[in-house]
């Protein structure tokens, strides 16, 4: 089954002037697969994402998230549908500041519900554990090393068990170490939680990770190619 | 409630700003909170010191030298209206005294002692003697006295204008604080008054006072309509005092205009600092945004900051503003004790003050909600 597919979508900026970056793209991503989307710098591989996690809309064409337009939707039902059914992880953390990794990770369950259940707890205390930042539940945010506060985010991503993970350069700030330990962990996510995950990257190593590689240049699809 | 929890996290993370805005509006809540409640001091005691020892309303015979009949039904009636504190029926006529060589006009005022003393506070103003206790007394004013050169016993010899002559005794010497009066009238008992002036049961004037001074008017018409008399007239403070009451009334409007740039001020203040405060936050609230996060929740955020910031603003404002008041009647009480003006704490106003200074702060957050719509989070991972 796919969760997510792109039909023809086209997306042009038009401030300062108009600027085309997408080109007629159509896509299908089946459930519980690996994915990455690589290409240089400008050639309209973050925007795709950007697209398909329903950040930014797009130009012309659709886009299907499990089986729902979300191109026509209004602005409340797709905060909604990204509340509960996308996960993000980029390039730059984007923890909040103000709080501490547990309440990042369980941000993006209060954003849909009042209080925390039991149940979520132990899911965020799993999470936690499972990616080796225990310890760090009751930190701040920002005392934090770049590896954590990003494994922090990868918790934040997971918590609303979402359908689809999108991750923009997750890695790009991490040296080659820690990439290798998060490429482990976006692994394993798939496995673990039946997850579609579709990555961003301009690194190969990573993308040598994913069983599928679709290469952008000047906006269009290059290659798609099984890994 | 997260909104709440996050405009919570972010008041304290600015801690610095969140202190000096919280301090800003204290200051300004409290300036006016002390301005507020010192005219209104200043006005209670004014009205208090003109028109507190005398009466607010009174009855009159229509045309001048007659009197009033059948009077204890015209006081069931008023009684009966309910509005007024204080009824008192009083005969007075115009006389002469005479001591020796001197010869001087008085006002022969008969009284109800009970009721007359609730108006005028006769009793706390008799300074030597005692209240006359027979119909053969009378009560002299300190400045009567001082030209008179008289003493408590001493004997009294009034003349009415028809020649008739009454000798009474001295019983008591007052002070009322207001030298003309002090001067020409000549305090005793009704009956006196009736039987020497030839009035038989009749009497020239019911005086009285009401709860709410400034109603004094309304509450006259009110009587008068419902006495329906025309052998009597009213007549009320207001009528007889309309330059203090103009006075008055430009000081209450001074007083809202400067409460009501103080309240500006506020919401201005209030409002530039969530303003700047959603541009500090855009990244944090595109990050929210991207999370899913609704837009109304979103600009709630601003919403509470503008709440809290008020709320503690305006708490911490009007206890600085009651200790402002008191510190400044403590600083101008005379050395005798007394304080230049007495203090009225109107807790209605308080009330009002702050829950003005809680909305118009709640409503400040509204800009900076608004703008806080526009934030796109595409913008924010795009450009950090």
């Amino acid at each position: 089954m796919d969760t997510v597919e792109l039909i023809n979508v086209d997306k042009i900026y038009t401030d300062p002037v108009d600027t085309q970056v997408l080109f007629d793209i159509g896509l299908k991503f089946q459930e519980a697969s690996c994915n990455s989307i690589v290409g240089v710098s400008g050639s309209g591989k973050s925007t795709l994402l950007h697209i398909i996690g329903t950040l930014d809309r797009p130009t012309k064409g659709q886009v299907i998230i499990n089986g729902k337009r979300t191109d026509t939707l209004d602005k409340n039902s797709v905060a909604e549908l990204r509340n509960e059914t996308i996960g993000f992880v980029f390039q730059f953390h984007y923890l909040l500041t103000e709080f501490t990794a547990m309440e990042n990770v369980l941000m993006p369950y209060l954003i849909g519900n009042r209080k925390p259940t039991k149940e979520i707890l132990k899911k965020a205390d799993e999470l936690f554990e499972w990616l080796g930042i225990a310890k760090l539940k009751n930190n701040p945010a920002t005392k934090m090393s770049g590896g954590q506060q990003q494994r922090v985010a990868i918790a934040r991503a997971l918590i609303n068990n979402p359908r689809i993970l999108l991750a923009d350069e997750p890695t790009g700030n991490l040296d080659s170490a820690t990439t290798d330990q998060i490429c482990k962990i976006f692994r394993e996510i798939i496995d673990r939680y039946r997850t579609t995950f579709i990555v961003v990257t301009h690194d190969h190593r990573i993308a040598e990770h994913t069983d599928r590689i679709i290469e952008m240049k000047d906006g269009r699809i290059d290659s798609d190619t099984q890994n | 409630m997260l909104s709440f929890r996050v405009a919570v996290r972010f008041l304290k993370s600015g801690r610095a700003q969140t202190i000096l805005i919280i301090a800003g509006i204290a200051i300004a809540i409290s300036v006016q909170v002390f301005v507020g409640l010192l005219i209104d001091s200043l006005q209670k005691t004014l009205v208090d010191r003109t028109i507190g020892n005398s009466p607010q309303i009174t009855i009159l015979p229509s045309s001048d030298n007659s009197t009033i009949r059948s009077w204890e039904d015209i006081i069931a009636e008023v009684e009966e209206f309910g509005s007024t504190k204080v009824i008192s029926a009083s005969a007075s006529a115009n006389a002469f005294v005479e001591m020796e060589d001197i010869n001087l006009p008085v006002l022969v005022r008969g009284v109800d002692f009970n009721t007359a003393d609730k108006i005028y506070d006769i009793e706390d103003s008799i300074y030597e003697g005692r209240p006359y206790q027979s119909k053969r007394e009378v009560l002299v004013g300190k400045e009567l006295r001082e030209e008179l050169e008289v003493d408590v016993g001493d004997k009294l010899v009034v003349t009415t204008p028809t020649g008739t002559r009454g000798t009474f005794t001295i019983s008591g010497f007052y002070d009322l604080g207001v030298s003309s009066i002090n001067k020409t009238w000549v305090i005793t008992h009704i009956d006196t008054v009736q039987k020497i002036f030839g009035f038989h049961n009749r009497i020239t004037s019911i005086e009285m006072t009401v709860d709410d001074v400034f109603a004094a008017d309304r509450i006259a018409d009110e009587i008068e309509q419902r006495l329906d008399n025309s052998n009597i007239k009213l007549e009320n403070w207001k009528g007889s005092n309309e330059q203090l009451l103009s006075g008055l009334e430009g000081q209450r409007i001074s007083s809202v205009i400067i409460q009501a740039v103080i309240i500006l001020s506020v919401v201005i203040a209030i409002a530039s600092v969530l303003a700047i405060s959603v541009l500090q936050k855009s990244r944090e609230i595109g990050i929210l945004k991207a999370m899913g996060i609704k837009d109304r929740a979103a600009s709630l955020i601003f919403i509470y900051q503008g709440f809290l910031l008020g709320l503690l603003g305006s708490v911490l404002g009007i206890m600085l503003g009651l200790g402002l008041i008191y510190a400044f009647t403590g600083f101008t009480s005379e050395p005798g004790g007394s304080s230049l003006i007495d203090l009225y704490i109107e807790y209605d106003f308080i009330l009002r003050a702050w829950l003005i200074a809680l909305i118009a702060s709640t409503l400040a957050g509204v800009i900076p909600a608004r703008r806080s719509l526009k934030l796109n989070p595409i913008d924010v991972i795009r450009t950090v």
